[in-house]
């Protein structure tokens, strides 16, 4: 009961539950083979690909405990992606040059870092309204994206970028170190600092939280410098796995994904309590959930409607109100008597009358 | 009187909230024409009573007769259609439409399927001139006061069949004129026979107006009463079903005070229209009352002093020397604090538990980087629960769970937290119940005996003259004067208050 009852169970349950149902469909889902000493298999598929994600949807988390919303992640993954091939691709540098890719790495996250500042300065100091603020930049940043890239698809062979996506660290592949390393990082910030705490009394009464001494305005910006900046790694990520600086696809309805995935991890939109390992198993079901379409083979013409019923039965089952009337029915199958205690049942409301 | 019929009687009504009792076999009836009160501490099961009266939620057991008729409400709506009304302390009607809009909701006048603005206006006047209101039934209602809305709310309800009204804390945000307003309103109300439930903190108020008191403690009915035959002490006994704690009384600090011996004086302090040129000096373990009606800039003088506002013109020194308190954090850092008189609002953080919210000022004051331990903050809020008797003394039980008087405790512990010098309560002791009222009050003096500078706020002059040891007397955004306590008492005090500026000869 007390299990049932810990807020990360039915996120956890719906995840579980996905990964089953796969494994029952096609048992191959579950299989796991070993080459050349790494691990290789559709669960691992989930956790190499879900990077781009994960490491959204960890700064949309902050953003979102703060009462806000940030729509321009996509276009800051676009903007860092293209920043870094630019930067690869020169004339001057060696795409295969470690040296050069990281050079080219720490510029791209420094310019999504900028980006993130950007919308945190509308929004704490200038009072703009979150979604507004950072539509701002949702719309402009593929622009400029693609004015670095001159308008092309920026496309490279660079050995040390590749590996980024798809080079393994001992079993697994790189790309899951990397968002485990940020998972630990973000949350080790939050929670053994007072960051989270201090976050949270923003999220849920700004007013209160200043008048209680709260630099409210310098936690909300770190929220969006956060946010900004994983998405500028994510879209390192993204365009190592592609091998190009796609302005247009880089990222694309990225921000819903990650809104999605923070909501099914049991942080609400409506700001305060937060959850990083919720927003972490939010992640891998929405990935798991792609991998779904791909796996059954479900026609792509079809899978956004697959994908929109499934997400409706996940968020069904998270749901209080589900959860209670789930309760009632069941209370009323063991007491045909009407002896349930559901005092707005039509019987007891008869019995008042007499 | 009790030959007549009740127009309204509840018999055996029992709510259950899971396994807790809310409400336990409680009797209660009301008479056509009367004005009856309900009274009880927080938790007394008065809210969960008059839900049930007015369909709000279904008792578990127990029978409603309204008119000589058993009734059963499955919503407010089946309430309403056989005339018992509610007006909420929060109204509930929509600020952007018109006053004959909101009065006529749901119900406007047609004409060839249409709504018929003029006939809608018409009988809005028609109802409005009923309850002697003279206002435009074409303005937006947002525009009017919290007051003309409530009467607006009220004229809402009368504008059908009205047999029961239910006004649940009708005067918390009034001003006194605007209570005499409402009062005359009642009046007239039960002179049309209607039924009239009354709600309130104010004794002043229930002794005042209600014909009638019903006393629920613990879910549970202790009697009905006659107004005329229940005496004040023997009521608050019945309510707190024990010898009330009285307050204790405090040496008090008689010297009157000059700047040079202030820790905090504040000299011509403006702070937009609501504060204009205001002189404070509050010396250390001193309490200052302020007094003044609803408007008169009681707020607006405790947010300037405190960084909350920041001040337009005049200069505050602490200790002699002047600072600038243009936010709240500066002002925390000098050891000033404001309590504010919205709890939910600008107070708790609802959904983190009594020890976050205890410790969050000292967490903010430390900054981010320095958090204290998950150990220190249950320690530090232990340590005030137990200080300041808060119930329920688990430290994680979020705070909106909290009664208002645990609530207002939980506020006090966490400013009490930074060690401040200078505390400003605005409102402390509003709509909680007499129990913990009176220990606010004492711990105020406490607090003061303990070396704290205190600005005392609040509605009630008899409570600022009991508490403070001086009184400032506040009207149109001015300190008009300021008197040691012991030389007035509340009616000479009420004059001060209230008399009008006289014309400049």
């Amino acid at each position: 009961m007390r299990l049932v009852k810990h807020r990360l169970f039915w996120p956890a349950a719906a995840l579980v539950t996905l990964l089953i149902v796969n494994v029952v469909a096609n048992p191959n889902f579950a299989r796991i083979t070993v080459r050349d000493g790494q691990l290789y298999g559709a669960l691992i598929d989930i956790l190499r690909q879900s990077a781009p994600l994960m490491l959204v949807a960890l700064g949309m988390t902050l953003v979102i405990a703060t009462r806000g919303i940030d729509l321009s992640v996509g276009a800051v993954m676009a903007v860092s992606g293209a920043v870094a091939l630019t930067i690869i691709d020169s004339p001057s540098s060696n795409p295969n040059s470690l040296g050069t890719v990281l050079i080219a790495i720490v510029v791209a996250v420094l310019v999504a870092l900028v980006l993130g500042a950007w919308n945190g300065f509308l929004v704490s100091v200038l009072g703009i309204q979150p979604i507004i603020a950072t539509l701002v930049l949702m719309l402009a940043g593929r622009g400029a994206a693609l004015l670095i890239t001159d308008g092309f698809i920026t496309t490279v062979n660079s050995d040390p970028l590749s590996f980024i996506a798809s080079g393994y660290l001992l079993i697994l592949p790189f790309a899951f170190f990397v968002w485990l390393a940020f998972v630990i990082i973000v949350g080790v910030i939050e929670r053994r600092t007072a960051l989270g705490m201090l976050t949270e009394a923003v999220g849920i009464n700004p007013e209160a939280s200043r008048l209680a001494g709260v630099r409210s305005r310098g936690i909300i910006w770190t929220a969006y410098i956060a946010s900004g900046t994983l998405a500028g790694i994510a879209g390192v990520i993204y365009a190592a796995n592609i091998k190009a600086a796609d302005a247009n696809a880089a990222g694309y309805l990225i921000e819903l994904y990650a809104i999605l995935a923070v909501v099914l991890g049991g942080t609400s939109l409506m700001g305060g309590k937060f959850s990083i390992a919720g927003t972490v198993i939010g992640v891998l079901t929405v990935q798991a959930l792609d991998s779904t379409i791909l796996f059954l083979g479900v026609p792509p013409a079809q899978s956004p409607v697959f994908f929109a019923v499934v997400v409706i039965l996940v968020v069904l089952v998270q749901s209080p109100r589900v959860h209670r009337w789930g309760r009632s029915v069941g209370a009323r199958f063991r007491h045909s008597d009407g002896e349930a205690d559901a005092p707005s049942s039509p019987e007891r409301q008869k019995e008042v009358a007499r | 009187m009790d030959e007549a019929r009740p127009l309204v009687e509840l018999t055996g009504t029992t709510v259950r909230f899971g396994a807790t009792v809310a409400l336990d076999h409680v009797d209660f009836r009301m008479f056509p024409g009367e004005v009856h009160s309900l009274m009880g501490e927080n938790g007394a099961g008065k809210s969960t009573l008059i839900k049930a009266l007015t369909g709000a939620l279904t008792p578990d057991a127990g029978t409603l007769i309204l008119d000589g008729e058993a009734r059963a409400f499955h919503g407010p709506h089946d309430a309403q259609e056989a005339g018992i009304s509610t007006v909420y302390q929060e109204i509930d009607l929509l600020p952007n439409l018109s006053i004959a809009e909101n009065i006529l909701l749901g119900r406007e006048p047609r004409r060839l399927g249409m709504i018929d603005g003029r006939a809608m206006r018409e009988r809005a006047r028609v109802i409005l001139h009923d309850l002697g209101l003279d206002l435009d039934p074409a303005a937006p209602l947002g525009t009017h006061s919290l007051a003309v809305q409530q009467l607006v709310a009220i004229a809402r309800a009368i504008s059908r069949d009205l047999k029961v009204l239910v006004l649940d804390e009708p005067t918390s945000s009034l001003d006194l004129d605007e209570v005499a307003e409402l009062f005359r309103v009642i009046r007239d109300l039960k002179e049309r026979g209607v039924a009239i439930l009354f709600v309130s903190h104010f004794l002043d108020q229930v002794y005042e107006i209600c014909d009638r008191i019903t006393v629920l403690r613990d879910g549970a009915l202790v009697g009905e009463y006659l107004t005329t035959e229940l005496l004040r002490i023997d009521l608050v006994q019945k309510m707190l079903g024990r010898e009330a704690s009285f307050f204790k009384a405090r040496e008090r600090v008689e010297e009157a005070i000059g700047s040079e011996v202030a820790f905090l004086s504040a000299r011509d302090l403006s702070s937009g229209a609501g504060i204009v040129g205001a002189n404070v000096d509050v010396a250390e373990g001193e309490v200052l009352g302020l007094a003044g009606l609803l408007g008169s800039g009681r707020t607006e003088l405790a947010r300037a002093l405190t960084g909350v506002d920041r001040p337009d013109a005049g200069i505050i020194r602490i200790e002699g020397e002047a600072h600038a308190l243009d936010t709240p954090r500066q002002a925390l850092s000098l050891g000033v604090v404001y309590s504010s008189e919205n709890r939910r609002s600008e107070g708790l953080v609802g959904d983190m538990s009594i020890a976050e919210n205890i410790a969050l000022a000292l967490q903010a004051q430390r900054g981010a980087l320095r958090p204290l331990s998950a150990t220190k903050v249950r320690e530090l809020a232990t340590s005030w629960v137990e200080a300041l008797d808060i119930r329920p003394a688990d430290v994680d039980v979020p705070v909106r769970n909290l009664s208002g008087g645990n609530q207002q405790k939980v506020m006090l512990a966490r400013l009490l937290a930074i060690s401040p010098r200078f505390i400003v309560l605005d409102e402390p002791t509003r709509g909680i119940d007499v129990g913990a009222k009176v220990e606010i009050q004492n711990l105020v003096g406490e607090m003061a005996d303990n070396g704290l500078s205190v600005v005392f706020i609040s509605a009630e002059l008899e409570e600022v003259l009991r508490v403070g040891d001086r009184v400032a007397i506040l009207r149109d955004g001015h300190i008009v004067e300021t008197v040691a306590s012991a030389d007035v008492d509340v009616d000479s005090l009420m004059a001060l208050v209230a008399r009008p500026d006289l014309p400049e000869a």
